[in-house]
Parts: C-alpha cells; structure tokens; sequence
C-alpha cells in the first residue's frame, strides 16, 4: 500500500528549479511507491502559464505512475488567472485545502483498488 | 492672452465695490438667477467672493486662467459648479452666473477708457477672454462631477447585482440578473471564488433564470466561471435554463460537456443535497 505525497510549491519557480521539481517528484513517486500527490500551492499569489504547464506536467507525468493528483490552496486571484489564460487544467482534480484533498484522494484511490489506509508522507519515502 | 493690461488690473481693483453692486443689480433682473434657489445674501456674499478672487488673480498680470495665480478662483468655481447642482441649477444657469460679470466691468471700462480707442479695445478683449474661460472651466468641472456620478453607480450596480447565497452547507448559489458582459463576469468570479474559501462550499449553482440572452460570449463566460470555481475544488451546477436558451445553446454548437445543468433551481438544488450527502425527507403523516 502506498502513501500521499505532499509537495509545497512556494514563489519563484524557475525554469531549472521546476525541472529538479518534477525529476524529484518521479523519482520519490516511484520509491515511496505512493499512490497520491497533493500539490499545494496556497503560497503562491501570482501564477504564470508556465506554472499552469508545470502543474498539468506533474499531473500527466503522476498518472503515468499510477498515481493521482490533487492541487490544492489555489487562491481565488489564482484560479482566475489561470482560466484567463486557458489554463484550466483538465484532469487535474482541485480541492480547497489538504483536508479535502486527502479525502478526495481516498475516494479516487478506494475507487480504484478498494483498499484504505495510508500514511501522509512530506517528501520524505518512510520504509 | 498672455498678460492682462495693467490699466484694467488697476481699473478693477479701484472700482471693485462698484462692480459688485452693478453685478448684483444685473443679476438680480435675471430670471436665471433663480431666486427661488438661492436668497439674494447668499448671492451677494458668492459674488462678492468670485469677484475678490479675480481681482486678486488679476494683479499677478497673468491673463491664462490656468496659471497658478488663478488657482484659488478655479477653487471657488469647481465648488460653486458641485454646489449649484446640489441644489438644482441647471449647467446654463451655473454658467450664466460666470459670465454675467462682464457686463459691470464692461460698464466701467467704458467709463474710464472713453478717451482711447486701443486702451478700451484691448482691455473689453481681455475681460471677455478671462471670463470666458472661466465659464468653460466651470463646465468641464460640472462635465466631470456627472460622470463621476455614473461611474459611481455603474459599480454599486455591479455590486449589487451579483449577490452569492449560501443556500445550504457546503451549497452556495448565485442568481445572475441582467446581461453577462466581461466586466460583470470578472465581479462574478471574484465574488464566487471569495465565497467558496470563506464557505468552504463544494457546489455552486449559477442560475441564469435572470439573463436574457445567452449568445457565444455569454455562454464562454459562464463556462469560464465554471472552471474557476472548478480549480477553487467547487463543482457548477448552471440552472434557470430556459427552452429558447436551450434551443440557443445547441444551435450556436456551445460545449457544456461536463457541466451538469437543470431547468430550475429547485431540481440543481436536490442535485447538489444528493453530492453533498443530504437529502430531503417528508415526515410520515399518521392516517
């Protein structure tokens, strides 16, 4: 049984900082065997469309490995931006805070494998 | 005219007190005077403050109203333009106001430069180039206190019309009235996205029962707020939907692929009770 990954994406993502992001990301995703990443980006106030690419990649790529995504904390100013812009991530589920993200990753997970029980793990694969 | 003739500066400080009175008489025969508004002390004392300031501007020698020795004169008639339309001047009568002080000074113009010819012609040029200006700064600042009334309204209008109610937990709903236009759909986003972080809601129900035409900007802005409140974690529900606008989205070919959309508010809101966990019971009548 895997566990939820939690990634916290704070200002000034960068080009070769996003890259390192998503190597990292793949790389734990793999090892911790997790089943869920929640993406919280309730720190960041202006979003770029290189941003919305970055989350739509980190999504796919989370799919790819069996895992789902939820982003989570987007700020009203946010969200709208990124609609603005055409950016409005499909595929990918949103939710309002890491509560309700965990619980929706729960849902999507039992749905799929019918099993619960996981541990919330920040970054650190634990066993 | 760049500067006054020093002749009419000291012409009008010299006479000032009886400018004022012959001004006053003039003004007084004048049906736009409007005695009904304002009593004839108060006219005096306006006048006689008008008339002081110009003839402190005019011993600077400057003959542009816009320089800085006219400011204070400016400033007394961009307020008398806001006052006189407070109590219900009409612009003309404001303005009449303005340029009824040539006349006196006319008059003593006269008076003094009967003998020469060039004196008399440049300094009746300058007073009518004086007030004439000043009455059309009156106007623009009149102009300009209309349309900040408007723009003032237009955004209480704004306001008022997209109202977000929180019909159950974790339900909001948000009953459009009117045309959707971009600015209106920026308000809406702002004020539905602000009201999910604050509620907590998971669903939003847009009613359009209120919005008379749905054409293909109409229908990109709904779907826009729909994908806002989308990446807010909160799932649409677009209710109110009219046959001719049923019949208006499908020709104009508008994807509402996973938007989940009710004829009424009353079915989107047993739609939103069942994903929310509710549900409505009737209590069992005892025969």
């Amino acid at each position: 049984m895997g566990d939820f990954l939690l990634v916290t994406i704070q200002v000034d993502m960068h080009d070769r900082l996003a890259t390192t992001l998503q190597d990292d990301l793949t790389q734990r995703i793999v090892k911790a065997k997790a089943k869920g990443v929640l993406i919280d980006i309730s720190s960041l106030e202006v979003v770029d469309s290189f941003i919305g690419r970055m989350l739509g990649n980190i999504a796919a790529m989370s799919r790819v490995l069996d895992a789902q995504t939820v982003v989570v904390g987007m700020r009203p100013a946010v969200a709208i931006t990124l609609v603005e812009l055409g950016l409005s991530l499909p595929g990918v589920r949103t939710a309002l805070n890491v509560e309700r993200g965990m619980d929706l990753l729960r849902a999507a997970i039992a749905g799929d494998h019918g099993a619960p029980g996981e541990r919330l793990v920040h970054g650190h694969p634990q066993g | 005219m760049e500067s006054l003739p020093p002749g009419l500066v000291e012409l009008v400080a010299r006479h000032e007190a009886s400018i004022l009175s012959e001004w006053m008489t003039i003004q007084t025969k004048s049906p736009t005077t409007r005695a009904d508004l304002i009593t004839e002390a108060d006219l005096r004392e306006e006048s006689r403050r008008f008339l002081a300031l110009v003839r402190q501007a005019m011993t600077s020698g400057a003959g542009d109203i816009h320089a800085s020795a006219w400011s204070e004169a400016r400033e007394f008639l961009a307020g008398l333009s806001a006052s006189r339309a407070r109590h219900g001047f009409s612009p003309s009568e404001t303005l009449t106001f303005v340029f009824s002080l040539k006349q006196p000074i006319f008059n003593v113009v006269r008076r003094d430069m009967r003998a020469n010819a060039d004196a008399f012609a440049d300094s009746v040029w300058a007073v009518n180039d004086f007030v004439d200006a000043l009455a059309i700064y009156t106007s623009e600042v009149y102009q300009k206190g209309r349309e900040d009334v408007i723009r003032r309204q237009q955004q209480e209008m704004l306001e008022l019309s997209t109202p977000v109610v929180t019909l159950w937990d974790g339900v909001l709903a948000l009953p459009l009235i009117g045309t959707l236009d971009s600015a209106r759909t920026q308000v809406v986003m702002e004020s539905l996205l602000e009201k999910i972080v604050e509620t907590g809601a998971s669903i939003a129900i847009i009613d359009i029962t209120g919005v008379p035409t749905v054409d293909t900007l109409v229908a990109q802005h709904l779907l826009k707020t729909v994908a806002a409140a989308r990446l807010m974690g909160a799932d649409c529900i677009i209710s109110g939907i009219r046959p001719q606008i049923a019949q208006t989205i499908v020709h104009l070919g508008v994807e509402l692929a996973d938007v989940t959309t009710k004829a009424t508010l009353a079915d989107a809101f047993v739609v939103a009770l069942a994903r929310t966990g509710s549900s409505i019971s009737r209590p069992t009548r005892k025969a």
